[in-house]
Formats: C-alpha cells, sequence, structure tokens
C-alpha cells in the first residue's frame, strides 16, 4: 500500500480531549516516564478498570511511595498522596480505617513496596487491611538510575551489581500470598485488558489484594541487561509469559531469560481487620 | 482466535469504523501502538515533536475497527479512537489477525 | 458504649502514661497507630482499650515509622489521630515527623523520653530527645513540643496538643519522660462541656478553588480530608500552594519559609511558660518536664539562703521564648538551665542570652533526677 499523504490525515488534538483526561492531572502531562516505559500502560488500564467499576471518582485515594511509580499519585486526578519511600501502606491504612467510604489504593514499585517497605506489606498482609496494593515490578530501581533492587533477578546487572546480582529475588505472588492476602494476580504491562480486568476485579472487593504488572524499564534495567528498548521487552513478555490462573505462586519465580507466570493466583474471602473491629470488638463492647 | 469456517451470519455482521487521534506533543514514540495495532493502522510519521519524537500517524485509517488497543497500550496518554460508525458488510468477518493474539497473550 | 464514654469527667489517680491517653480521648482522638516501647506503651495499652468504646481504632503497627504514617493517614482521612513513643522509637519517627511537617498534617505525638542514647535506659528518665524533637528529622523546618511535668498536666498538655495541631495545622510534640509517665498522681477530668477543643479548619471553599497549601498573613492553610471531592495531590516533595511537586530553589525558598514563619509568626500565640518568684530574681531557673519539679525545690532552697532565684518554667519549649530570654537577660544577673542531658536547652538559653548574663548547667546523663542541694548549689554560685 502507498502511503497516504502524510499526518494531514490524522486528527491532531489538545491533550484534554484523551477521553482518560478527566481521571488525570493533565496540567502535569507529559509525564516524566521514559520512552518505551511500561509504568503509562499499567495507568491506562488502572483508569479504564476504575471508569468500569463505576466506583464515584471522590471515593478512591492513591497512595503512592517514591520511585518512577511512586509518581502515578500525581498524575491521578483523584485524591493522591505522595509519601516518603516505602511508606505508602501504612499511611494508606490510616487514611483507609479513618474513612471507611474510601476505596484506597497503594500504587508503587517493588523497590518501595517489598524492599524498604516490605515490612508494611507483609504486615498489612497478614492483617488483612482493606488495601488495593497494585506493584509495579520493573527489577530496579529506575529513577535513581538502575541500582539493584529486592526482585532483580539472579545474575542480572544493576548499578549496584556490577557483577550481576547474587541476592535471592523476592517472588511477590508468593510473598502476598504466603503473608496473607487474599487477591493476588500478576500481568505484565503487554496483557492491557486483563490487566485491566484484573483491576475492576479487585478494586470493590475487601481485603489485602495485590496486583504485580510485570514493566518494562528500558532506560535503567534493559539498558543494564542489554535487553533492548520498552518494544523488545514487550516482546520478550508475549514470548515468555504463560497465563495460568490458580497457580502454585512457588512455580511463579523470575528467572532472567525464563518463563513468567501470569494469572490470578488467588481470590478468597477471610475476615479484615475492619471486620474484626466492626463486629468482633463491637460483639464485646455491647454485651458488657 | 481464527474462525476456522465462516459465521453463519457473517453477510450481516457489523463493522465498527474508527477515527484516531493523537496528542502530538504527548508521544513518546516509543511504536507500542504502532506494534500492536490489529489492524495495521498505524505508522510512526517523518515529523519530530517538539520533544524530538515521531508521533504516530493513521496510514489506514479505513481499517481502524475502534479497538481501543492502541489508547489502553500507549503510555503517554497520546492516542484514542473514536467510534464513528458501525458500517454492515457483506464481506468476510473481520478476523482477528495474529497481531491481536499477540498483544493479548 | 458510644461517646458517653469519652470524657471520664471526675478525680482519678492515674499514672502520666494513663492520664496522656484519657487526654487524647477527651480531645476527640479516633485513631492511635502504634508501637510498644517502654516507657510509653501504657498509653497504647490504654488507647486499645478505650478508643473501641467510642468507636475509634487502635492498631499496633509494625514499627514506628508505620506508625507515623499511619497517625498522618489517619488526619487525611478526616480524625484526630495521635502515637507515642520512647528512646529508639523516637528517631524511628523521625523520617515521618518530617513528612507530617510538610505535608502539614494535624496529629499529635508523644515522647516518653528514657535515657539514651540507643537502647539506653528504657526503664528510667531522660530528657535527652529535646534537640532532637526539632532537629531530628532532616531539613529545615520548626515544631511545636510541650513538656508537661506531672499527671495532670500530660493530661492537659496532650488536649492542648489536639488543639495547637488544629490551630497550626502541624504535628505537635509532647515531650514527657519516664518519671511523668510512670508516676501516679491526682488527675481532675473535667466536665466534656468545660474541655475548650479546636475543631479541624475545614475549608468553606468549593473543590477547584481550595488549594491545599494556600494560606493567608497567618500562614495557616485550611484543611480537607480525602472523599469529599477535592481532588487533592500532596506529597512529600517540595511543592507549590497546589501541593504540586516543584524541584526550584524559588519553590523551596516559598514552602521552607512558609513552614519557619508558620510557627514563628505566631509563636507568642502558641508559647505558654509559668513564671515562678520572677518579680525579684536575679538568678533565672530555666527547666521543664519532670526536671523543673526538682528544680522548683533547687529554688526553694536558695532562696532559704536569701539568693533572689525564679524560675522560668517552659510549657511550650518549642517554638523556645527566645524573646522571653532576651529580654530577661537585660536585667538579671545569671540563667542556671537544669534538665536530664548534658546541655541541649541550656544552649538554647545561652544563644538567647548572648553574653549579656551568665550560664550556668546543672547535667544530669539521665537515670534518676537531680538532687535539689546540687541546683541550689548551682543557683548560689550563679548569684556570685
Ligand atoms: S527509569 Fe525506568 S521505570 Fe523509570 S521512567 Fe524510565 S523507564 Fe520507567
Ligand atoms: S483503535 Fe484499534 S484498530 Fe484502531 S488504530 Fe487503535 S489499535 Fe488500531
Ligand atoms: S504508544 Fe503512544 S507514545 Fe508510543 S508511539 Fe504510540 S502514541 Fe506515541
Amino acid at each position: 500500500m502507498t502511503k497516504p499523504a502524510a499526518h494531514l490525515e490524522t486528527a491532531i488534538v489538545e491533550q484534554d480531549t484523551h477521553p482518560m483526561a478527566d481521571l488525570l492531572r493533565m496540567d502535569r502531562m507529559p509525564h516524566i516516564w521514559c520512552s518505551g516505559c511500561g509504568l503509562g500502560t499499567g495507568l491506562t488500564c488502572f483508569i479504564m478498570a476504575l471508569k468500569e467499576t463505576g466506583i464515584p471518582e471522590d471515593k478512591v485515594a492513591v497512595v503512592s511511595g517514591i520511585g518512577c511509580t511512586g509518581r502515578v499519585a500525581g498524575y491521578l486526578n483523584l485524591d493522591s498522596f505522595h509519601t516518603t519511600h516505602g511508606r505508602g501502606i501504612p499511611f494508606a491504612t490510616g487514611l483507609a480505617l479513618a474513612n471507611p467510604d474510601l476505596r484506597v489504593v497503594v500504587y508503587s514499585g517493588d523497590g518501595d513496596l517489598v524492599a524498604i517497605g516490605g515490612n508494611h506489606f507483609i504486615h498489612s498482609a497478614r492483617r488483612n487491611m482493606d488495601l488495593l496494593v497494585i506493584c509495579v515490578n520493573n527489577f530496579t530501581y529506575g529513577m535513581t538510575g538502575g541500582q539493584a533492587g529486592p526482585t532483580t533477578p539472579i545474575s542480572a546487572k544493576a548499578s549496584t551489581a556490577p557483577y550481576g546480582s547474587y541476592d535471592y529475588p523476592f517472588n511477590i505472588p508468593y510473598l502476598a500470598i504466603a503473608s496473607g492476602a487474599t487477591y493476588v494476580a500478576r500481568w505484565t504491562s503487554l496483557h492491557m485488558r486483563r490487566l485491566k480486568n484484573s483491576m475492576r476485579e479487585a478494586l470493590p472487593k475487601k481485603g489485602f489484594r495485590v496486583i504485580e504488572i510485570i514493566c518494562p524499564c528500558p532506560t535503567a534495567f534493559a539498558r543494564k541487561n542489554r535487553l533492548g528498548s520498552g518494544l523488545d521487552l514487550m516482546k520478550h513478555y508475549h514470548d515468555n509469559s504463560i497465563i495460568k490462573h490458580g497457580a502454585d505462586p512457588r512455580e511463579a519465580d523470575i528467572d532472567m531469560n525464563g518463563k513468567v507466570v501470569c494469572g490470578t493466583f488467588l481470590d478468597i474471602e477471610r475476615p479484615t481487620f475492619r471486620d474484626f473491629q466492626t463486629e468482633n470488638i463491637a460483639t464485646q463492647l455491647g454485651g458488657e | 482466535m481464527k474462525y476456522w469456517r465462516k459465521p453463519l451470519d457473517a453477510d450481516t455482521i457489523k463493522v465498527p469504523h474508527g477515527k484516531i487521534y493523537v496528542v502530538r506533543e504527548q508521544c513518546k514514540g516509543c511504536s507500542f501502538c504502532v506494534e500492536y495495532c490489529p489492524k495495521d493502522v498505524l505508522e510512526l510519521s517523518q515529523e519530530f515533536n517538539k520533544k524530538g519524537y515521531h508521533p504516530p500517524i493513521a496510514v489506514r485509517e479505513e481499517d481502524c475497527v475502534s479497538c481501543g488497543l492502541c489508547e489502553l497500550i500507549c503510555p503517554d496518554f497520546a492516542i484514542y479512537a473514536e467510534l464513528i460508525e458501525e458500517g454492515e458488510t457483506t464481506e468476510e468477518t473481520p478476523k482477528k489477525t495474529d497481531k491481536t493474539e499477540k498483544a493479548e497473550v | 458504649m458510644g461517646e458517653e464514654r469519652r470524657v471520664l469527667t471526675g478525680e482519678h489517680f492515674l499514672t502520666g502514661d494513663h492520664a496522656c491517653a484519657e487526654g487524647g480521648m477527651a480531645a476527640g482522638c479516633m485513631f492511635f497507630g502504634g508501637y510498644p516501647i517502654t516507657p510509653s506503651t501504657e498509653i497504647a495499652e490504654r488507647m486499645s482499650l478505650r478508643l473501641p468504646e467510642v468507636g475509634g481504632i487502635f492498631i499496633q503497627m509494625e514499627d514506628e515509622m508505620a506508625s507515623m504514617n499511619s497517625i498522618l493517614g489517619a488526619a487525611w482521612g478526616g480524625w484526630k489521630s495521635m502515637t507515642c513513643t520512647s528512646g529508639p522509637g523516637f528517631s524511628l519517627m523521625m523520617e515521618n515527623l518530617g513528612l507530617g511537617i510538610v505535608l502539614e498534617t494535624p496529629t499529635v505525638l508523644v515522647n516518653i523520653q528514657r535515657g539514651g542514647p540507643s537502647t539506653g535506659l528504657p526503664t528510667l528518665s531522660g530528657q535527652a530527645d529535646m534537640m532532637q524533637a526539632k532537629w531530628g528529622s532532616h531539613g529545615d523546618y520548626e515544631v511545636i513540643a510541650l513538656a508537661p511535668n506531672s499527671p495532670q498536666e500530660i493530661f492537659d498538655h496532650t488536649i492542648k496538643a489536639f488543639n495547637l495541631a488544629e490551630q497550626y495545622r502541624t504535628p505537635v510534640l509532647v515531650m514527657s519522660d519516664e518519671s511523668v509517665g510512670h508516676m501516679t498522681e491526682k488527675v481532675v477530668i473535667p466536665p466534656r462541656e468545660e474541655l475548650k477543643l479546636v475543631p479541624r479548619n475545614y475549608t468553606k471553599k468549593k473543590p477547584g478553588e481550595y488549594l491545599p497549601f494556600e494560606c493567608g498573613e497567618d500562614e495557616i492553610p485550611e484543611m480537607v480530608k480525602a472523599g469529599d471531592g477535592y481532588k487533592i495531590h500532596i506529597t512529600g516533595l517540595t511543592h507549590d500552594k497546589r501541593g504540586y511537586p516543584d524541584i526550584s530553589a524559588e519553590a523551596q525558598d516559598w514552602m521552607v519559609r512558609h513552614l519557619m514563619n508558620k510557627i514563628q509568626k505566631n509563636k507568642k500565640k502558641i508559647i505558654e511558660v509559668e513564671k515562678i518568684n520572677m518579680d525579684d530574681a536575679e538568678v533565672v531557673v530555666v527547666s521543664y518536664g519532670i526536671s523543673s519539679r526538682v528544680a522548683h525545690r533547687g529554688m526553694d532552697l536558695a532562696r532559704k539562703t536569701g539568693v533572689k532565684v525564679g524560675m522560668l518554667r517552659l510549657i511550650t519549649v518549642w517554638p523556645f521564648p527566645d524573646y522571653m530570654i532576651k529580654e530577661l537577660a537585660e536585667r538579671v544577673k545569671a540563667f542556671v538551665t537544669v534538665e536530664l542531658n548534658f546541655g541541649q536547652i541550656a544552649l538554647e538559653v545561652e544563644r538567647h542570652v548572648a553574653g549579656k548574663a551568665k550560664c550556668y548547667l546543672v547535667p544530669h546523663a539521665g537515670g534518676d533526677a537531680h538532687k535539689p542541694e546540687d541546683i541550689a548549689e548551682a543557683i548560689k554560685e550563679a548569684a556570685k
């Protein structure tokens, strides 16, 4: 097919015409994320999912920690809190407990949530706190230039692991399930519709829900490991991900060149922290 | 998914048709949309935007089925499709190409 | 069960820790996030019992970083919140005390000080976190810190701390000590209607008009809570009035100046001291918290020997009453600072005296109280 007379035929429009503009702080766009970074794709899925749930916009609050993903809070046109490194979950805990009408989402990165914030993550899961945690895992600390993190695969290079990383990485679904989470899913940023569906499914639920998004970081992780562009990584996910709902999370380790097991690992119900407050304690006090 | 035979109602199927809008200055030229559009509607243009990236153009806009995939995959909120009509067709059902499956692994 | 259980009006014999918890209850606290640590644990214990009675929530967090953050989150969720800690726990809270200050979040942090450094003296008293209260989180900021010296006062001060937090939209510290926390004394809890409580200063502006860090001459921004449709964004990064990050020297200058001014401009309204025997005083004892009780006896001993000594008891330690010290330095002979450390507030006194009078310190490493005789000796020495 011959090329038509270039761009003249494609409508060029202003940012505020974008269908997601109402849920974004368009005055802060373009965002700081690099070309080919998957963070924006995950965010479009989140916005779509939120719209599909029909949850009123002013009843959703987003809390982030620090890092590239931590900037999500600043781009969403919702009540949003950009806290300190690793502390999104405890901040969100107070927020959610004080205001039960809110759906509180913690949206942050792997280093933030399972390294410096790891203690908060496991304890919040244990309590089955009413939080949806969206953990973007790009295997590195992107914002600070690609240091090794808690999910960096064995042998992957990082600016603080020039000989390759040799500490065993966390497998986030396994960690979440072992700690007591009630909904656990993993998708790559190429699985947009499935990711969106998971988010839509998890948003209205109660309890501690974790969705991990495997996401390209072309600038830091890919460059150090010669993995190519964001697009190359998307192709890599295409070739190397397997969908296996209900998979044993122990099989979900991620190696440098191995398979990425995706799917919904767990979807159960058990009493939440708030259930205990409102039912058990209330009964005890009422019975006095 | 590939149909192994023509669906029975193929001659009355409605084919959605979309129009593409590009927020030119927001694009970072990652080509996710170009690569994963199931109908091969898009290409990166030769033009630069102010940030020095090549935003996409709809070179085969008539083929756009308004599936919304470009909007969903674009990390920069720089492209979207609008459903303009659902035309009837007597042709064969628009098949999902390999690329659709690729994007929806 | 319900709000009728909130204020336990009447006369009680309470430990300082329990009185503190009752102060929080009376002030309208609905949320306590904490981590047990001696000698503050009894505050958490009592809150775990009391908060559910009024529909509030107690949560034992996994550490002090989490505790501090949870109370900030609860404040933005619309509740009055508090935590307590001691020793190493106070160090761990420093990170997010800074966040609370920069997000201008009304909340209360109680430190029942023990001897340090490190694990130090978990069960014994100290006052060596006073400078940390002011300087412990990185960066430049101002805080409000109160120093009660009895169970009654820790009850009153906790209410006062909640009020100041709401008035100035900032975290407020109650810097007590193990001696006060663990002593049992009579505490009178007034009837509910006699309590003066400051409600949260919610904006009357509509979404779209409201900016979370916009303020007038008094430098105090109005508050909202999440879920009310304001769609605020707030960040620990240097930000503008909208709350949006602005990484520039100009934004930094505006924001830090505003944080400093908010307290400094209003300090005459904030600061409270007790002046004892000050009319004819030639020597001024400066003290606070448990030390002020021993210093009072030291002062009495010295007075008996004819020294004209008075006392400036700091009820508000931060912001520091510099203008009072400056004014006194013009007319008195000497200052004697009494505190359970090797000179923290003494440095502040000396700085504002600026050579205009002699300055003495009666130091103590903590673990015990001063001996009144030692204080009397220091006063007599200062009077020479
Ligand atoms: S550094 Fe990596 S994670 Fe951060 S914006 Fe760039 S590509 Fe994304
Ligand atoms: S809407 Fe679908 S068919 Fe149309 S350009 Fe976008 S991806 Fe291609
Ligand atoms: S996906 Fe978005 S940013 Fe990437 S080339 Fe297409 S329009 Fe540009």
